[in-house]
């Protein structure tokens, strides 16, 4: 077991379990600092994913497929600030609403595109190659985990260097976390909060699609019914114990992928595979109880101040 | 500064303005600035300073008048346009983004880039220290704006305005949240501004520091302009009766107060708001049944941390709080109202009423668990009805039944709702805070008479307003707040002028020796 745990083998699995955790983890951070919830994730991610299948079968090109399905998880993303700014929906019911939409709705999207109610199998996919940097794949050890991930993975991490200076570095980036912040602070100094918000969605829509496209176009091979399983939520919870920061919701990511390679590892082992499919979930439990109890902490010390 | 010939950088004429609900905000009121001046808008709250200087900031659009912005007439449509058109303003919140430096607020909406996607953060700050420097402000641009002080804090505001290309300044209060050592240095920083030819609007009501700075001071009262005096030329005196006189002189047919026994004792009373500040300091006094203790004074004295505090709604405070003998700092607000103690807020909207809710609802979220209308388990509806129909008439509540949602109703309905559910438990003590503020005058009426009934069969009440009409014609004794202490006590409010009253309030004179406090 803890030659297992040492291989490079585990770090390959850490890494495939953290990449749609850690996209769907900025998208929730972008979302956030720009002041809005976006519990959809989960449901974006679960269309993303059957949209993927369908879309790189359709032009048989796993880029077109990705962009097409990016697309259509932006526009995920439009809806979702639609109903929330202009209809002013509560953002956690229009989630709910968009999550149970995907539930559903994949099933019968596959069901009319392959003829299948449980996967996709029939469907001919074109996944993400992987990537097998030259020079560096030859390093012992090192070499086998940086080199030869998925490309989706090398994305997820430009992702993070990306959000970071976007949300730090841009004029755009500002003024989302200003409305964030303080929504009357930047309507004053004439931002409209309403038009930064729905970009703000929208960037998170495309993210988190990019998570879905990686579960059936790299960690698996297909689509399977409700295959996003709750890497939505555990992704909210990465980007709050990050503090909504991308590099933050990186960290965490990483521990709640390494949580889900562990899982995975551990159903080699003689513990009943229930208990072991808990692992993920437990470890996110866990560390929102640190989180919140180290944030209660903190506030205490500064009210007593 | 002696001007040869004025030069007059804005004028507003006639500009009326009537909100929705009908209140007239202002009504006929002109000003007019001259370059280079410090010009103070000067009166009470809900004279219609603040009303004026949002239709010049374009957040409210005037129904008449017009303005003139350097001699060419224009119209303003939002903050946004003002600030395109020079006009900037420091509101009393302040508009910042905590976890942003000083140098980002500054630059917040109109960020200087480069490459063509990044902010230029050196230009910024180099532009942010440019601006400081010039106005002599001495400020850490790098600093995050949750780090700095209060007084810092509005310091940031008006870089903000000035970067954007400010001509005209709008500081609304600026001094209510500073030090006195904050003040000065603001104060410094001001003259410098003007000398640089800025014009400056300076609201407030506080009368020395508008004797301080400003050059001229257009005085307003309910809505209305009481003219515009040059500063050196007009005592504190004289701006305290234009400030606060009274209107209209009501009168109502008072009996004799025939007090009945101390029923509120109120014992060394110290309160602190959350920033600490010390709001209500040391405060004795006592209030008998059969009488009203009007408490007039400024908003801001000290008057809300003293209700919130008689009331329960308030618990960290220094002295000691009886009712009827009972020491209430243990007593939840449910046990304190159980010692008949009725409470009309200041604020009906966010702690009066749920607006959501229907009148029936309303009238009885006080006495829901009277078995007189609960039993072991429901409600009992039938009898709740006949009440809300019979208190409907009673306090005669225009509404078209029972089950309409009381924030739908007017100001004054709604007002008459809350006046009804505190008033139908038969209270031995009423306290009153501000309870015909923008109600219409047949509802205003309605209250004071109530209130006079009450006293007259035997209730204690304390009246807090800071309309001097209500308190002169209801209070059988008139206290005066300033700065948590009661400046003045008058045990025959006949005797007392308003333009004495005035002067109290605005603290100009004040009782070293009071008599009529404390009944032992």
């Amino acid at each position: 077991m803890l030659q297992s745990l040492l291989s490079p083998d585990f770090f390959n699995a850490i890494l495939r379990a953290t990449t749609p955790i850690l996209f769907a983890a900025l998208a929730s951070s972008v979302a956030s600092k720009s002041g809005i919830t976006n519990m959809a994730l989960e449901g974006i991610m679960l269309f993303s994913a059957l949209f993927g299948v369908i879309f790189s079968a359709m032009t048989g090109n796993f880029a077109a497929g990705l962009l097409l399905t990016m697309a259509a998880g932006g526009a995920i993303g439009l809806l979702l600030a639609f109903f929330v700014l202009n209809l002013k929906t509560d953002e956690i019911l229009a989630a709910i609403a968009i999550n149970l939409m995907a539930t559903g709705g994949t099933v019968l999207l596959m069901l009319a595109v392959s003829g299948d109610r449980g996967s996709s199998t029939s469907i001919a996919n074109v996944s993400a190659p992987k990537v097998v940097i030259p020079l560096i794949d030859q390093i012992p050890f090192v070499g086998q985990i940086l080199s030869g991930q998925n490309l989706m993975t090398y994305l997820s991490i430009l992702a993070v260097v990306v959000m970071h200076l976007f949300l730090y570095k841009t004029p755009l980036g500002l003024k989302i976390r200003a409305v964030g912040e303080n929504k009357n602070a930047a309507e004053s100094v004439g931002i409209s909060s309403r038009k930064i918000q729905y970009i703000a969605l929208m960037i998170s829509g495309v993210l988190a699609s990019m998570g879905g496209f990686f579960l059936s176009g790299g960690y698996m091979n297909m689509f399977t019914k409700d295959m996003s399983a709750g890497k939505g939520y555990i992704a909210l919870a990465a980007s709050a114990m990050g503090g909504d920061t991308p590099i933050g919701g990186f960290l965490v990511s990483l521990l709640f992928g390494a949580a889900q390679a562990l899982a995975n590892m551990m159903q080699l082992t003689d513990i009943p595979h229930e208990l072991i499919q808990m692992v993920p979930y437990l470890t996110t439990l866990v560390g929102l109880g640190v989180y919140s109890y180290a944030g209660l902490k903190k506030r205490q010390k500064l009210a007593g101040k | 500064m002696t001007c040869l010939e004025k030069n007059i950088v804005l004028q507003m004429n006639h500009i009326m303005k009537i909100y929705s609900n009908g209140v007239v905000a202002n009504e006929d009121v002109s000003i007019e600035l001259e370059k280079g001046e410090i010009h103070a808008l000067l009166g009470e709250n809900g004279a219609g300073k603040s009303t004026l200087m949002k239709v010049l900031f374009g957040i409210e659009s005037p129904d008449e008048g017009q303005i003139l912005l350097n001699g060419q007439e224009t119209s303003i449509r939002s903050p946004q346009d003002a600030i395109s058109k020079g006009i900037g303003m420091v509101h009393q919140h302040f508009m910042l983004v905590p976890s942003l430096t000083v140098a980002e607020n500054i630059i917040l909406g109109v960020e200087p880039r480069k490459k063509g996607v990044f902010i230029d953060m050196e230009k910024a700050v180099s532009a942010a220290e440019e601006i400081a420097q010039k106005y002599n402000f001495d400020i850490d641009v790098r600093t995050k704006v949750e780090e700095i002080p209060v007084g810092i804090k509005q310091k940031v505001e008006i870089l903000k305005a000035l970067y954007r290309g400010a001509d005209i300044l709008i500081l609304d209060e600026p001094t209510a949240v500073l030090t006195p050592q904050e003040t000065d240095e603001l104060f410094v920083q001001l003259e410098k501004l003007r000398d640089n030819g800025h014009t400056i609007i300076f609201i407030s009501h506080k009368l020395d520091e508008i004797k301080k700075i400003c050059n001229r001071a257009t005085i307003m009262r309910s809505g209305r302009s009481m003219g515009t005096y040059e500063v050196k030329d007009i005592s504190t005196e004289d701006m305290s009766r234009l400030m606060v006189g009274r209107d209209v002189v009501l009168t109502f047919e008072k009996e004799e107060a025939k007090p009945a026994g101390v029923i509120l004792k109120v014992r060394d009373l110290s309160v602190r708001n959350a920033q600490g500040v010390l709001k209500v300091d040391n405060l004795s006094f006592d209030l008998q049944g059969g009488e009203i203790l009007g408490i007039a004074g400024v908003e801001g004295n000290g008057q809300s941390e003293l209700i919130n505090s008689l009331t329960g709604l308030n618990k960290s405070y220094q002295g000691r709080i009886f009712v009827k003998e009972t020491d209430i700092e243990k007593s939840s607000i449910k046990e304190i109202r159980d010692l008949s103690v009725a409470h009309i807020p200041e604020d009906r909207m966010t702690s009066g009423c749920a607006g959501n809710l229907n009148i029936l609802e309303n009238l009885f979220s006080n006495q829901y668990t009277d078995p007189e209308y609960s039993g072991k388990m429901l409600l009992k509806v039938k009898r709740i009805q006949a009440r809300s129909v019979e208190l409907i008439k009673e306090y005669l509540i225009k509404c078209r039944s029972f089950r309409q949602n009381v924030g739908m109703l007017s100001g004054g309905n709604i007002q008459k709702v809350i006046v009804a559910r505190e008033f139908s438990t038969g209270p031995g003590l009423i306290i009153a805070n501000q309870p015909t503020r923008g109600v219409d005058v047949g509802a205003a009426e309605f209250i004071r008479k109530r209130l006079l009934a009450f006293r007259d069969a035997g209730c204690a009440v304390l009246l807090v307003s800071a309309d001097l009409n209500e308190v002169f014609s209801l209070s059988d004794r008139l206290a005066v707040m300033y700065k948590g202490k009661f400046s003045g006590v008058f045990t025959n409010v006949a005797d007392v002028t308003e333009e004495e009253l005035g002067q109290y309030m605005l603290g100009l004179k004040h009782q070293e020796e009071q008599e009529g406090v404390i009944y032992e």
